[in-house]
């Protein structure tokens, strides 16, 4: 435990080192030295623009994460275990998740105008496939051992879904929920760079404009801290619900 | 050969008192034919080995007497009932154990009657004691990642005994353990045998096994698959498991046994 806190630690500063180190080069003119980022993002942390704009980029974030996750993982779990869904759907987020986004989202915005919903739906293009996806294979892929175990011991269908499919897909379900979660950052993003910029998008679109670089990577620095948090926040949840699940892998 | 002819003749009759009855069953998978027109009693209270080598449909056998496998035609009686699906009467253990990976040795024990809506406190309880009698007190909170395949199968023992089922369906039990840890589990099946009044049905392919450990043996040959012979070891039951190996019967029956079935090895 102590050795891996290190090993990141460790991690963390050889690649801040580096992006010292090219920022004082500099690689390009535009492209800030690690402190003085850090120095922007103290002063939007201060003056508390860093957290009005999360309160807005986080608004399709959650709503479409949350959509994302929850039907992700029911029509995943449906096309698993139904040889029928599966056809039907199948196809249809192998489409979504080869899609080009950038544009789609031109047809999203003559549909739903450039609100909140067109916002959700970038997000959940970008989630929803990869948890569907991996939803589905993880239960077609359940030991047929165990099934017939649960059968022999009097299973009903309810609890072969429950106590033996669901736990046995989770790893699978679980990896995919956060490479939903990552790619739903970068939707959110996206759309707020692409829709209308608002929230931490706006905080990149405009300091880019009048060239405060260091607040531009300011901002982008803090959606990946907080992605990466997110991530391990559902790790954590998740060794914490199936405990023999985990043989020691970490995402982070 | 003469005491294998003598042990024949010492056989119960077997319309006495059998506990399960395999009457004509045939199963196909597509066009191989797994079973065909298989007839079988298994006698109560006793350990009857279904041996042959792999691919013979010993498995398929098992599977559908458990319940999970719909014979194509033929049926299975169990206790005067014939039956077609699972039921409280069996309770089965798996050749790669089966064990649920994020349950506790616990709650993998319980799991049976956890399916049956027996009370936590109470299949708990029942759960401890088998995980005593099966000698794994102390592992009750370990994942099965932990253990080692040895320990692991006597999990899945344990779950099977928990249930109380009057048939055990065991398919290949041991051949995933280590060679001492499986000649413990053989002494530990014969003690089973004799203490718990249960029908055992045990698939393997290993013919000193079977011998070792069975009442009735009867030998499967493929193509097309069918019980070749039925061999009761009589006079090595009672002397003691030390013993068994060096009786004169149990070494003819294993010489016998191979003698038939060198024909069908690869
Ligand atoms: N699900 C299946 N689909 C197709 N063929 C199968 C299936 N299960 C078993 N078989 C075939 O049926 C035969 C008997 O299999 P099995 O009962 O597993 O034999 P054993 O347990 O004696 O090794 C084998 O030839 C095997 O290849
Ligand atoms: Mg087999």
């Amino acid at each position: 435990m102590n050795r891996s806190l290190l090993l990141k630690l460790l991690s963390a500063v050889i690649v801040f080192g580096a992006w010292e180190i090219a920022g004082r080069v500099p690689v390009s003119y535009a492209f800030p030295t690690f402190f003085e980022s850090m120095y922007a993002l103290g002063v939007m942390t201060f003056d508390g623009s860093i957290f009005t704009a999360y309160a807005e980029t986080l608004k399709p974030l959650v709503i479409g994460v949350a959509i994302s996750a929850f039907f992700g993982i029911t029509i995943g779990l449906w096309v698993g275990l139904s040889n029928r869904f599966e056809w039907l759907f199948s196809p249809i987020f192998v489409v979504m998740q080869a899609a080009p986004l950038a544009a789609l989202i031109p047809i999203l915005v003559m549909a739903y105008g450039i609100g909140l919903t067109s916002k959700v739906f970038v997000v959940c293009i970008m989630a929803m496939p990869v948890i569907v996806l991996n939803t589905a294979s993880a239960v077609r892929n359940t030991p047929a051992s165990i099934k017939d175990m649960g059968k022999s011991f009097l299973a009903s269908d309810r609890d072969i879904i429950l106590k033996i499919v669901i736990p046995a897909a989770s790893p699978v379900i679980f990896s995919g929920l956060r490479l939903g979660i990552s790619a739903g950052f970068i939707g959110a993003i996206l759309s707020e760079l692409k829709i209308t910029p608002t929230g931490v998008g706006d905080i990149i679109t405009y300091s880019r404009s009048i060239a405060d670089y260091p607040s531009m990577y300011a901002a982008i620095f803090s959606i990946i801290v907080l992605a990466v948090l997110f991530l391990n926040l559902l790790e954590r949840t998740e060794n914490y619900l199936f405990e023999g699940n985990n043989r020691g892998y970490v995402t982070d | 050969m003469s005491q294998t002819n003598d042990a024949f003749a010492k056989a119960v009759p077997l319309d006495a008192d059998s506990a399960v009855s395999v009457r004509n069953v045939s199963k196909n998978y597509g066009d191989v034919e797994a079973l065909k027109n298989l007839s079988l009693e298994f006698p109560r209270g006793q350990l009857t080995s279904l041996l042959g080598p792999s691919g013979c449909g010993k498995t398929t056998l098992l599977k559908i007497i458990a319940g999970l496998l719909k014979p194509d035609s033929g049926e299975v009686e169990i206790e005067g009932k014939i039956i077609s699906s699972p039921g409280p009467d069996r309770s089965f253990v798996f050749q790669d154990f089966a064990l649920l990976p994020w349950a506790s040795v616990l709650r993998n024990v319980a799991f049976g009657l956890e399916l049956r809506g027996v009370a936590k406190s109470e299949r708990e309880a029942i759960a401890e004691k088998y995980i005593k009698n099966v000698g794994l007190t102390g592992f009750e909170k370990a994942y099965p990642h932990e253990l080692s395949g040895g320990m692991r199968q006597r999990v899945g023992l344990a779950r099977a005994l928990a249930v109380d089922a009057q048939v055990l369906l065991l398919d290949e039990p041991f051949s995933a353990v280590d060679e001492q840890n499986r000649r413990k589990f053989q002494e530990d099946m014969l003690e089973l045998v004799r203490g718990e009044n249960k029908t055992f049905i045990f698939v393997t392919h290993s013919i000193e096994e079977a011998v070792y450990v069975s009442d009735q043996i009867a030998i499967l040959l493929p193509r097309p698959s069918r019980v070749s012979e039925i061999i009761r070891p009589t006079s090595f039951r009672g002397t003691g498991k030390e013993n068994i190996r060096r009786s004169p019967e149990y070494l003819d029956i294993v010489d016998e046994i191979w003698a038939s079935l060198r024909n069908y090895v690869e």
